[in-house]
């Protein structure tokens, strides 16, 4: 009984604390949109607005010193970051080369100067 | 730049097979895969069951926030704080699906229709919808999306359970390797699908205007950063767009 209890526990804190929060972005995305076609101008701004976002988002993770990155120093993540850009551009934008250059060199990095 | 391959004509079905195909060979199979093989091993690190881990992957089915969740789920953090941070990680939906829905549901969609693509909508499903679904067929277009977030939460799922039962063999480096594929594979994906100066423009600004209101300790510095970047973005693109028509 107690088992099935402290298992609840953790699978009730994920809904609550990790489900809902995350998930109610996408349901007010969901009712916000109604009546919006794709030609709309604010479907553009939207468009720039999300991708203003997504930048401040991996800006957030390359530089911020807690969260999930927090394990490698930031400027080994910044390096990492313009060399993998560097990569991609190099291979006609490529995707793939800058994510594989990006994570050669967060490796090398974090190998080489983490303590 | 290689462009877009045309999707076969065809049924719903064949749509939604293309999906699964489509996802299968986006560089986002791979990125998904050690996502969540680092997402795994940090569950078993924390002392999480491998069930919890999939839960949350097909539950949450947002990277940072799921590690966000993890680290928080310890002693000596209010969970209540976890909750926010979980929640302000994950604002970024709001505008993707704003974005994304008016191109590929059909005229008499029910919003219950959407309720599963938009589940499934991340970064990842979202960078290929936005650049198949325009060539396609709008009634193929949410099958479309369907097979590419079904196939890619199934790989999310299935390589949490891995990364789980891998943990003990796996370097200590893999853990910071895993993390960086998020922000790599976004910035370099990002970029690649920005083919309009609106597009370029918010790139560039987000990467600018993020920090700086970080650093600020400006509060829901995410939301402002779209905002602000975003608006700025839209208004050089109206400028550029009306010059160009003039000239």
């Amino acid at each position: 009984m107690s088992a099935t209890l402290s298992e609840l526990g953790p699978v009730l804190a994920l809904i609550l604390f990790g489900f809902l929060p995350n998930e109610v972005w996408r349901l007010v995305g969901l009712m916000l949109v109604r009546g919006l076609d794709e030609k709309s101008q604010i479907i553009v701004w939207v468009r720039a607005v999300a991708t203003a976002m997504l930048a401040g988002v991996l800006a957030q993770l390359l530089l911020s010193t807690s969260g999930p990155l927090s394990s490698i120093p930031v400027e080994v993540r910044v390096g990492a970051a313009v060399l993998g850009f560097a990569a991609f551009l190099i291979a006609r934008r490529s995707v793939f080369a800058g994510v594989l250059a990006g994570e050669a060199a967060v490796m090398l990095g974090t190998y080489l100067f983490a303590v | 730049m290689a462009d877009a391959p045309l999707p076969p004509p065809g049924t719903t079905t064949d749509a939604f097979l293309f999906g699964l195909r489509t996802a299968a060979t986006s560089v986002f199979a791979f990125v998904i895969i050690f996502t969540y093989i680092g997402f795994g091993a940090m569950c078993h690190d924390y002392g999480l069951s491998v069930g919890w881990a999939m839960l949350s992957t097909v539950l949450q089915w947002a990277g940072p926030a799921q590690v966000i969740l993890v680290t928080g789920l310890g002693p000596g953090t209010a969970l209540i704080e976890t909750a926010v941070a979980v929640s302000l990680s994950s604002v970024r939906f709001l505008p993707i699906v704003v974005a994304l829905i008016p191109l590929v549901r059909r005229e008499n969609a029910r919003p219950w229709h959407l309720m599963l693509p938009v589940h499934f909508m991340a970064v990842s499903v979202w960078v290929e919808a936005m650049r198949h679904a325009p060539n396609m067929p709008r009634e193929q277009r949410i099958p479309f999306c369907n097979g590419v977030g079904l196939a890619l939460l199934s790989l999310g799922t299935i390589f949490t359970a891995v990364g789980y039962y891998m943990q003990a063999v796996l370097p200590a480096l893999f853990g910071a390797a895993a993390m960086f594929i998020t922000p790599i594979s976004f910035l370099t994906s990002t970029a690649r699908n920005a083919r309009l100066l609106l597009e370029k423009a918010a790139l560039a600004l987000g990467l600018t205007i993020g920090p700086m209101l970080a650093y600020s300790q400006v509060q829901f510095d995410l939301l402002w950063t779209g905002v602000i970047g975003g608006t700025l973005a839209y208004g050089l693109h109206r400028v550029h767009r009306s010059r160009s028509a003039k000239a």
